[in-house]
């Protein structure tokens, strides 16, 4: 049995490493998505486009305009003379958010009256216009605030030291500078995993079905479980490698911290790559050919990463839908990995996310063996 | 049961059914001990299926077969180690060098220590691929790739080796040879059932089988079969032109069968004596220009044309 399973095993290994395709794929590309994934996932909005139009031309209006201008959200790039002008520029796409500042803004400001300032946002993405607009609405209800004060204490100075206020402080935990990439790293990696593990092992067991190798092995006297055991034993293994790979990038490139036990992402792992390598093999048992396995693998991995929190948290997500997510194992690694990066909590806490990953691989990995053996008939 | 100790194969009534699709239809043969046994039919004709029914691939649906004594729905494992395979398709891993296959299939095989070394040798020896053994197998030319599958598929000497049309897509001089390494391995004691749609390669078996749409016309020697499953005689008609021809004889009673064979007919008839002389001078009256008419021996071809014929008749009839 194990020098069965021996050969196999060295078989698989110098494939993997002959092919200078696979040695590439294997180690350049997670690095790369990682790059890009690390740079362009990103909540945060820096510099947007903003045109202004300045009716008013108070002293009142250019001290709001340069409050803006000196906002690191908003990039001031233009004034525009009309309102059809900032329209036009908002249509091309030249600016995401347009002020316009009604001729009498000063006027009502100072004379104790609502003063309307109009705000276009383009809400093409609905999250970073969000964003925008609240951002445009703390500038413009500080400066708001500020004139109140100002002039409540010029008629009043002894009302505004008892004048209530609410004073606003956020400690955000594990990630203070709120920066979305601590958020997004972790993720990285364990969709990158995901999409690693599952196309190998299918593509790896379709491809000896579909040239007829898979048929000449098993009229051998290897068992099915020795030879599903001896071909995902090398993809499990480069699994955990890129895993910690692509960690590497994340902590050396994006310095994301790592605060928790190796031990227990390492656990995750594990566990994690048994279910991908689950899938891959139920993949490939319902598949003959490569390109079925390609539609078929995208059939699972694009909703798997969508409905795991990876991007968007589960809990704005339908009820049905959030049922469904618990049978994602990315849901759970996705737990491990930002318990253990950003938390630094250990076992005593990830016990759940672990104990079903298992149970998740054991019957992914089960049902596909039962499948396994079934398809070759 | 003494008919399994004398023979390497037992096939009874052996059934495969794809849905609805009857495959193999009930079978029922046996396979001598050191016999070179021929599978032989058209595509399709199912013989693929019971090979792989043999091999423990495919579950059979009814029936029963056994090889080297073992069950093969019940005892699979136990059939693998006692067989060597190699299908039509080749399948070794053509990124793999001819050593790293010998020695991937050595282990599959658990050949023992002792002896991998000598195997090992041998196998190349076998393919011709002496000094050759760190080339990727994958830039073998067929005839090689074809023998070093062999020589994978046998390492364990197994006592009997399944060939499903080993020689298709392979040039005629490496058939040849592939050819008289089975007639070797035969003469040293192992049963092979081959299958093949070459009919020049039947003539090598010892014993053949034909098949034809899942079932078995006929059994026998080559020289029997040629013997006994031609009803008649064959007569070859050089003629001009063919389809009208072809069209004339069908239409005559003591023609039981005719087919196209090259650029001439050959006929089936009850005796060539009798149905000479009318068949001239129908086929005269009608404008066709003969220019040999002649008593020949069958060949396998021959057989397997009539034979798979009158079954395609006999069907059409039923429905």
């Amino acid at each position: 049995m194990f020098s069965r399973m021996r050969q196999m095993i060295i078989k698989e290994f110098i494939q993997v490493f002959r092919d200078k395709r696979t040695r590439f794929i294997l180690i350049v590309p997670p690095i790369i998505q990682m790059m890009v994934f690390g740079y362009a996932a990103n909540y945060e909005i820096h510099h947007v486009p903003t045109v202004v139009v300045d009716f008013d031309h108070s002293q009142q209006s250019r001290e709001l305009i340069s409050r803006f201008k000196s906002s690191p959200y908003f990039e001031v790039e233009n004034q525009a003379n009309s309102s059809q002008e900032l329209s036009a520029m908002i249509e091309d796409g030249k600016a995401i958010v347009g002020l316009e500042i009604h001729a009498g803004f000063a006027q009502a400001l100072l004379g104790g009256q609502v003063a309307p300032l109009q705000v276009i946002v383009d809400a093409t993405n609905s999250n970073s216009a969000f964003l925008a607009a609240s951002y445009v609405s703390q500038i413009a209800l500080g400066y708001a605030q500020e004139v109140q004060r100002a002039r409540i204490y010029r008629i009043a100075p002894q009302i505004v030291e008892v004048m209530p206020s609410v004073q606003l402080e956020s400690r955000p935990w594990y990630n203070p500078r709120l920066l979305s990439r601590w958020f997004f790293v972790p993720g990285i990696i364990g969709s990158l995993t995901l999409v690693l593990v599952i196309t190998l092992t299918a593509f790896g067991v379709v491809r000896e079905r579909e040239i007829g190798t898979l048929e000449q092995i098993m009229v051998t006297p290897i068992t099915p479980a020795e030879f599903i055991l001896s071909k995902t034993l090398p993809f499990f293994l480069i699994g955990l490698f890129d895993v910690g790979l692509i960690a590497l990038v994340g902590s050396l490139w994006f310095h994301v911290p790592f605060r928790g036990n190796v031990l227990v992402l390492v656990t995750g792992a594990v566990l994690f790559i048994l279910c991908m390598l689950g899938v891959g093999l139920l993949t490939s048992t319902a598949c003959t050919t490569q390109q079925q396995a390609l539609v078929t693998s995208f059939f699972f991995i694009m909703p798997a990463v969508t409905f795991s929190g990876f991007g968007f948290p589960i809990s704005t997500m339908p009820h049905w839908l959030q049922l469904a997510t618990y049978a994602n194992p990315l849901r759970y690694f996705l737990v491990v990995l930002r318990g253990t990066y950003l938390k630094g909590v250990g076992m005593d806490i990830l016990w759940p996310q672990m104990g079903a990953m298992a149970g998740l691989g054991l019957g992914l990995l089960t049902i596909s063996v039962l499948r396994f053996r079934k398809s070759l008939d | 049961m003494v008919e399994t100790a004398a023979n390497a194969v037992v096939i009874e009534n052996l059934l495969k059914r794809f849905g609805t699709f009857v495959a193999v239809d009930r079978i029922s043969l046996q396979v001598r001990m050191g016999e070179v046994f021929g599978f032989l039919g058209p595509n399709g004709a199912g013989k693929s299926t019971t090979i792989r029914m043999l091999c423990g691939l495919l579950r059979p649906t009814g029936g029963r077969a056994t090889v080297a004594g073992y069950d093969v729905s019940h005892r699979p494992e136990q059939v693998r180690q006692h067989i060597g395979y190699m299908s039509q398709k080749f399948s070794l891993y053509n990124d793999l060098t001819v050593i790293e296959n010998i020695r991937l299939f050595a282990g599959l095989y658990s050949v023992a220590r002792n002896e991998l070394h000598s195997r090992v040798a041998w196998a190349l020896e076998m393919a011709g691929l002496e000094g050759q053994q760190t080339l990727i197998t994958g830039t073998l030319p067929g005839g090689w790739k074809q023998r070093l599958a062999l020589g994978c598929a046998v390492l364990h000497r197994p006592p009997i080796i399944f060939l499903d049309e080993p020689t298709s897509g392979v040039d005629p001089v490496s058939r040849r040879r592939f050819w008289e390494l089975i007639h070797q391995m035969a003469e040293e004691g192992v049963t092979v059932f081959v299958t093949t749609h070459y009919m020049e390669e039947a003539e090598y078996c010892n014993r053949l089988a034909l098949i034809d749409r899942g079932k078995i016309v006929s059994l026998g020697t080559p020289t029997e079969l040629k013997q006994d499953a031609m009803r008649g005689e064959l007569l070859l008609l050089e003629c001009a032109p063919l389809g009208p021809a072809l069209d004339a004889v069908h239409s005559l009673p003591d023609v039981h069968d005719a087919a196209v064979f090259g650029n001439a007919l050959h006929l089936v008839v009850k005796n060539v004596e009798a149905a000479g002389p009318h068949l001239r001078s129908h086929l005269e009256a009608k404008g066709i220009t003969i220019s040999r008419i002649e008593r020949i021996r069958p060949s396998l071809e021959d057989v397997f044309v009539s034979l798979t014929t009158e079954r395609g008749r006999q069907q059409e009839r039923e429905s």
